[in-house]
């Protein structure tokens, strides 16, 4: 092999055949997909996904920024396959259609956490995500997830009276009387992105279980 | 063939041993002095910082009060600033100082054009700086390998474009006609790596593509970063090394061709197999599942050729540190070839795909294949581009097997451990705070795994300032075999 041509022709075209096979191909089949309008039980006509908007949106950033996706995945896999459904990550597996105004797309790759693609049907309490990002233990002892203090201040309890978003700290975790934990805004967006994660939607390609779809 | 031509397609350029072809080569590595020292001692200043914020991201995951307060260090920053440093700080740049060296030698030229090398690292390493700080700051992009920002990834564009120009420079004025099977390799992580990266840029982070394109862009680009950057390098590099110390041609230059134009057809299919269960449509992964599995072919092809020179010749292990991390090296790269096989198969990765069993997956490659095979180069280069011996022996060992014994204790326990979290995982019945408890072991001999590797890097790290600072002193001339029956440096020159 002393060609030197053929060698650069070989490198390139080798190369060439998997950028269009695994690059340009996906985008040809998926870029075009659009949401789906579908009409639900009651008469209502659901278009699906819907992109995010305000805080939520600033969640995701929060997210990304955080690196949450080093730990947690957000995809369903099919029944049959591991145990996603039966841990009560999703009711359906997840599709294409699902992350379409997803940037970036948070699929993940690691489950040192549980996946959070339901995260907002499975917990939508604010008090329960806030006390957890706050401290991770005070919900769920013997977790490895981080503390994010910094997502909350503390500060003196106002004339006023205790805020009403104030975390409910007791045992070890208690501040000092006269004090007390609030969300900052972080915390707050980071929250209404969480409880905005959802896929309560039937799809044509995916669609819900009947028995859980009946129960709705 | 003539028995000389035969002999250059499986030797190094290595047929006869006369002094005006000792001459040259002595030439050639003192004009790579500068270039090649540059990239090298860059990227081992990576290499600290990345084993420093691998440490903190390892503590972090068995005390995750460890260091809570700060938003610039916490988990999910420091540790895709540790991924980052030590892929494009450490192992790109070293990559490539090794690369510069190996193309110089084998192509018979002088370094061209070095301040255009120099250029590109100080570019680098800028563009690399304010990446990684932006990572900390909270700029990362979240996807992974690619999460250095987007004002941060141009510059290291560029840098690399001056590295392929200079490449095809040296390759247009080689002065020898013969390409040996490293040169193959070489050229093609050249300039695979240009096309792989832009790409990714310009579909992800400059005008990213829509919903789950992303991810097959991302996984494309991410596996192709190591089978189309890391291992033609890694490869090639042993192609010279193993030969070259050990005195003898390699097995088979037709397993060579065989091997090197499989790697090209079907690593490069390889990356969607990261998303296997995942919202893709079926045939993207199925096609990377079967690619996968075609990798046996240059996987086992190259074993033979790598192994079976080595056949007979294993007591020079003792005697040679290049030979020692080199071997290390060969023998890591076929286990991880084989255990990345396995991963790829539905059944098995149905199990171990979001586990930490793939981080020791990742380790075996990246650190037990490419990072000892860079070691093993540089135990040779250095010497000879420096003109001065390395000045510890027992720094040498203490590298050798710190990074050995770190690398086996982190990727067995981790590997095993992750297989037990998935199972744990797959079975609804066990809570998921019971799995995560029961990482907790293997992850905290992962910490100690790490304080070995890390004690290796310091040793390496002051040997290499030790030989350098001696660069003023007396001349000694480098030698094949350092380790002596009696344990002292030989003296004589091979
Ligand atoms: C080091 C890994 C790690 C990181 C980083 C991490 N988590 Fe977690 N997370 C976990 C683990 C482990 C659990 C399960 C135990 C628990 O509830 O804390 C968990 C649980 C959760 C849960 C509850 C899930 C459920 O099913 O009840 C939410 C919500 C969550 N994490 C959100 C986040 C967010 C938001 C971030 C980023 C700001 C984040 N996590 C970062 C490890 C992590």
């Amino acid at each position: 092999m002393n060609y030197g041509p053929l060698l650069f022709l070989g490198i390139l075209f080798t190369l060439a055949s998997s950028w269009v096979g695994l690059v340009l191909m996906p985008n040809r089949q998926l870029g075009a997909l659009t949401a789906n309008t579908s009409t639900n039980d009651t008469g209502v006509v659901v278009v699906y996904p819907q992109p995010r908007h305000g805080e939520a949106q600033q969640g995701a950033e929060h997210y990304r920024s955080l690196g949450c996706v080093y730990c947690h995945s957000q995809q369903v896999r099919p029944e049959g396959f591991g145990s996603d459904i039966e841990r009560g990550w999703g009711r359906r597996r997840t599709v294409s259609r699902d992350y379409l105004y997803d940037k970036p797309v948070m699929l993940g790759t690691s489950r040192t956490g549980p996946d959070l693609t339901n995260i907002g049907e499975r917990q939508s309490s604010h008090d329960w995500h806030y006390s957890h990002l706050y401290n991770p233990q005070i919900t769920s002892k013997g977790s490895v997830m981080p503390p994010y203090p910094f997502l909350f201040e503390k500060r003196r309890v106002p004339a006023s009276g205790p805020s009403s978003d104030a975390l409910k700290l007791s045992g070890e975790f208690a501040v000092e009387d006269g004090w007390e934990v609030v969300p900052r805004p972080q915390a707050r967006q980071l929250v209404e992105y969480l409880r905005s994660l959802k896929t309560t939607v039937d799809l044509p390609e995916a669609p819900l279980p009947k028995a859980a779809a009946v129960e709705e | 063939m003539s028995s000389t031509n035969t002999l250059k397609a499986l030797m190094p350029g290595d047929v006869q041993s006369d002094p005006a072809r000792r001459a040259m080569l002595a030439e050639i590595d003192a004009s790579c002095r500068v270039p090649v020292l540059f990239f090298v001692v860059s990227g081992l200043m990576w290499l600290l910082l990345g084993t420093l914020l691998a440490l903190v991201a390892s503590i972090k995951l068995h005390n995750p009060e460890f260091l809570a307060a700060w938003e610039w260090l916490t988990f999910g920053r420091v540790r895709p600033a540790h991924l980052n440093t030590v892929i494009y700080g450490f192992a790109s740049q070293t990559g490539i100082g090794v690369t510069l060296w190996l193309m110089c030698r084998l192509c018979r030229v002088p370094f061209p054009a070095p301040g255009l090398t120099t250029v590109a690292a100080l570019f680098w390493n800028l563009g690399l700086t304010i990446g990684v700080v932006g990572i900390l700051v909270g700029d990362s992009t979240a996807i992974e390998w690619l999460e250095l920002p987007r004002y941060s990834t141009p510059i290291l564009f560029f840098s690399y474009a001056l590295v392929a120009v200079w490449s095809v420079i040296t390759f247009r004025l080689r002065r020898e006609r013969h390409l040996y099977v490293s040169q193959w390799y070489l050229l093609a992580a050249l300039l695979w790596f240009p096309w792989l990266y832009a790409t990714a840029q310009i579909m992800l982070l400059i005008e990213p593509v829509r919903g789950v394109v992303q991810a097959s862009v991302n996984w494309w680009f991410a596996h192709n970063v190591l089978g189309l950057w890391f291992t033609p390098i890694g490869l090639g590099a042993i192609y010279y090394f193993i030969p070259k110390v050990v005195g003898r041609p390699i097995h088979s230059y037709y397993l060579s061709v065989l091997g090197f134009w499989s790697l090209a057809l079907f690593y490069n299919w390889n990356g969607l197999h990261h998303l296997i269960g995942g919202p893709m449509p079926a045939w993207m992964i199925t096609v990377s599942v079967v690619a996968s599995v075609m990798m046996l072919i240059p996987v086992i092809t190259v074993a033979i050729n790598h192994h079976f020179t080595m056949v007979g010749h294993f007591g020079k292990l003792r005697h040679s540190p290049t030979l020692r991390f080199i071997v290390f090296g060969a023998m890591a790269y076929t286990l991880t070839s084989l255990q990345g096989v396995a991963n790829s198969l539905r059944s098995y990765s149905e199990i171990v795909h979001f586990t930490h069993h793939t981080v020791a997956h990742a380790h075996l490659g990246v650190y037990g294949f490419f990072t000892m095979v860079m070691f093993g180069s540089l135990y040779y280069i250095v010497p000879r581009i420096t003109q001065r011996e390395w000045p510890s022996l027992a720094l040498i060992s203490v590298h050798f097997w710190g990074c050995a014994l770190g690398l086996i204790l982190y990727v067995v326990p981790l590997s095993y451990g992750g297989i037990l979290q998935g199972l744990g995982m797959n079975d609804a019945s066990i809570p998921f705070l019971k799995v995560v408890e029961g990482t907790l072991p293997w992850l905290r001999i992962r910490t100690g795994a790490g304080l070995l590797l890390a004690l290796g890097h310091v040793a390496f790290v002051v040997n290499l300032g030790w030989l350098l600072c001696r660069v003023f002193g007396p001349y000694r001339k480098p030698v094949v075999e350092l380790f002596t029956e009696t344990g002292t440096a030989a003296v004589t020159a091979k």
